[in-house]
């Protein structure tokens, strides 16, 4: 589904990402750790086509078709999601209206017609009930005043309605209680299928006791140093990043 | 939203003014200029009793002696006065029975407007009084207001048949002398509205009035006249669009509103006048006097959506002059490229106990300027005088200019005046969120500004609101990117 080859990018001259390779196919889960500064959110907004990063090498593809070529929002036509680390607020503007908005722009971009009132209806009382989101919440502004938890648990919900093939979850457990974590993942467990893919990007091992990811990859210093199945996760917490940094350190 | 991704696509697409188009009607037009005798001429082609075109010949004469003002926050160059004309009649002049009766062509401008007469006689329950080229040419539902003793009518009817009303309330909210460009309307208006509920009597229907500039070169200046006696409860609509002219076109209203103890008024607006091109060339000159005011336990309420017009300076206000009345004034003004606007309202606290509430919206984009003015008087007399005021501005870009310039006078110690004020700015990162979610970015400023603009669309009836949502995003359209 996504290959990406030999990824280098830069903010402002300063290079963040220093040569990235990742291969992720339908129906997997890739996990993508790190230390803060290693270039876990650079790549989920590269991926999303912010453009505030510019890519100095190598290329992204999404099923054979270069991203680069892709602004935001046909990248999100074509099914790339990403749950902000950092959900931004609209004012006046509902959460039911907001996804309404998208939908019908994703349906739009396809050449289908605006999605009808009872179909939509019947989509969000399913969705939110998945994810045990209260029918108030649905009419308040977007974020607006939202704890850390409902913003993560609003943006699930807009996956969960868009039903993306490809979904980057940033950071989505940082500011989650416990409880809510259990919700989420729950949420994106049950979203999972053949045809989907999820990375997840996280600085903790304990959102993927709840996500089970099938590769693990650890990102250091714009490179992934390691990858591996779900055990690394455990010996990165059992060991912490040091140990990577060594590793890193040793030119592995 | 109300509307399909298709309209809102076709109308993005429509790069020149939506609305700029001409109607090829002949009209009976005066020659340019202005003096006595024009203004007698005015009264004379209107068939006006004497008591009128001596009100006229006196508000000619105050005006004379005013100049223009120059206080507010716009530039541009003074219109010359006696290069109007003054009159611009279509000749199929008799009032009609039925649409048949109606000059095809102006039928046609109806429908480009989107106004088909016909479905809102069927469908909404609005009754249209339509004002083009200064003469109303259509009046619908007039038999069943009329069985509820309301009277809907052009000003220049109202004049003939309900002289008594006219003669005791016009210019009694705002006199010939108020300001220069009320006095010219007082002297040389040429048709409006007037509208009379009687005591005790609830309008069944949201009165709506649509009005068009439409010959090259006329200047209008409508009067609109609404008077809700004791008791009683008005809707009023006024909508606005002109076909696109590359001279400037002057206009310049005057509403007066009077609100008799326990009565109560609601005055909507959507104003869509041509704004000038990209380039800032062309475009109307609104300079509209509005004001009402408010008996015992009464109350005004205005709420306006402005987003045409190359200069705006417009300030729709209440005198609360009876014990208990209530001011309300909700805006969105929206500037783009060079248009200019200086507007807000004045809220005169005369009586006990009174109280205003300000709501107003500036979305400034382009090299646009947006000022908002507004005063809160409180007169020595008004005990526990209340006001709440909320201005917030929201900036596109960064060549546009958002001001505030809020006056207070509270003249009584028990008053409670509240002002709030925010500046923001649409964020890259709100678009880019938008834009993740797959919206494009002329959806995402539509999406954001709309629900700035919330509160205030919230005050609008129900399919005013969607007019007035299609406004802003066809106005706000190429602000980016």
């Amino acid at each position: 589904m996504l290959t990406i080859e030999n990824l280098h990018a830069e903010v402002n001259g300063k290079a963040i990402l220093k040569g990235i390779d990742l291969d992720v196919k339908a129906g997997e889960v890739h996990a993508i750790m790190g230390p803060n500064g290693s270039g876990k959110s650079t790549l989920s907004s590269l991926i999303a086509g912010n453009e505030d990063y510019e890519i100095t090498k190598g290329e992204m593809l999404l099923r054979g078709k270069n991203l680069s070529e892709l602004d935001a929002e046909q990248r999100a036509h074509e099914g790339i999601f990403l749950s902000f680390q950092y959900p931004v607020e609209i004012p006046g503007v509902s959460v039911t209206n907001f996804i309404k908005t998208a939908i019908n722009a994703n349906r739009k971009a396809k050449g289908i017609e605006d999605m009808p009132a009872s179909e939509l209806l019947k989509k969000i009382r399913e969705k939110a009930k998945l994810l045990d989101i209260d029918s108030k919440f649905l009419s308040r502004s977007l974020n607006e005043g939202f704890s850390g938890g409902e913003k993560k648990r609003n943006e699930i919900f807009q996956m969960a309605m868009l039903e993306p093939s490809l979904s980057i979850l940033d950071e989505t457990d940082s500011g989650l209680d416990i409880d809510a974590l259990k919700i989420v993942a729950n949420g994106v467990n049950k979203l999972k299928n053949k045809d989907n893919a999820t990375i997840v990007i996280t600085h903790y091992q304990r959102l993927l006791d709840h996500i089970v990811p099938d590769f693990v990859h650890v990102l250091f210093d714009g490179k992934i140093v390691k990858s591996g199945t779900k055990e690394l996760a455990h010996e990165l917490e059992a060991k912490g990043y040091d140990w990577i940094k060594e590793l890193a350190s040793h030119g592995i | 939203m109300a509307y399909t991704e298709e309209e809102l696509k076709k109308e993005l697409e429509t790069k020149e003014y939506e609305y700029g188009f001409y109607t090829d009607i002949d009209s009976d037009t005066f020659p340019v200029g202005l003096n006595k005798d024009v203004v007698r001429g005015i009264s004379k082609k209107k068939g006006e009793p004497e008591w009128m075109t001596e009100w006229r010949l006196k508000a000619f004469e105050s005006w004379s002696e005013m100049t223009e003002p120059e206080w507010a926050n716009v530039h541009y160059k003074k219109p010359d006065l006696q290069a109007i004309s003054y009159y611009s009649a279509p000749k199929s002049k008799p009032k009609y029975d039925s649409l048949d009766q109606v000059d095809p062509e102006l039928l046609k401008t109806f429908e480009k407007l989107g106004i088909s007469i016909d479905e809102q006689k069927k469908l909404s329950g609005v009754a249209v009084d339509i004002v083009m080229d200064s003469v109303s040419v259509a009046t619908t539902f007039k038999k069943t207001l009329a069985e509820k003793g309301i009277i809907f009518c052009s000003i220049s009817e109202a004049i003939k048949e309900h002289p008594e009303l006219v003669k005791k309330y016009i210019g009694s909210v705002i006199p010939p002398k108020d300001n220069y460009y009320a006095g010219l309307n007082s002297a040389v208006f040429t048709d409006g509205s007037f509208c009379y509920i009687p005591k005790g009597v609830r309008c069944p229907m949201e009165l709506s009035t649509y009005f068009r500039i439409n010959q090259a070169g006329t200047g209008q200046f409508e009067r609109t006249l609404v008077i809700a006696d004791q008791g009683s409860y008005v809707s009023y609509l006024e909508g606005c669009t002109a076909p696109s002219r590359d001279e400037n076109q002057l206009h310049a209203a005057v509403v007066e509103l009077i609100a008799l103890d326990d009565a109560e008024i609601k005055y909507s607006t959507v104003q869509n006048w041509f704004p000038g091109d990209k380039e800032g060339k062309g475009g109307v000159f609104n300079f509209v006097t509005k004001r009402g005011i408010c008996h015992n336990r009464s109350k005004i309420s205005w709420t306006q959506v402005e987003t045409g017009s190359a200069v705006t300076w417009k300030y729709p206000s209440c005198i609360l002059k009876g014990d208990h009345s209530v001011g309300e004034f909700y805006s969105i003004a929206v500037t783009n490229n060079y248009q200019q606007a200086d507007t807000g309202t004045k809220m005169i606290h005369l009586g006990k106990n009174t109280k205003s509430t300000i709501i107003s919206k500036g979305i400034s984009a382009g090299k646009s300027q947006n000022s908002y003015r507004g005063l809160v008087q409180v007169g020595a007399r008004a005990k526990n005088a209340r006001n709440f005021s909320q201005c917030d501005s929201l900036l596109m870009g960064n060549e546009c200019g958002a001001h505030t310039f809020p006056y207070i006078e509270a003249k009584n110690n028990s008053a409670q005046i509240e002002h709030e004020a925010t500046t923001s700015k649409i964020g890259e990162d709100q678009i880019f969120y938008c834009n993740q979610r797959g919206i494009d970015t002329e959806k995402a400023i539509a999406l954001i500004v709309n629900g700035f603009s919330k509160e205030v669309l919230n005050k609008l009836p129900m399919e005013f609101a969607v007019e007035a949502q299609k406004l802003l995003e066809i106005s706000l359209e190429g602000s980016v990117g």
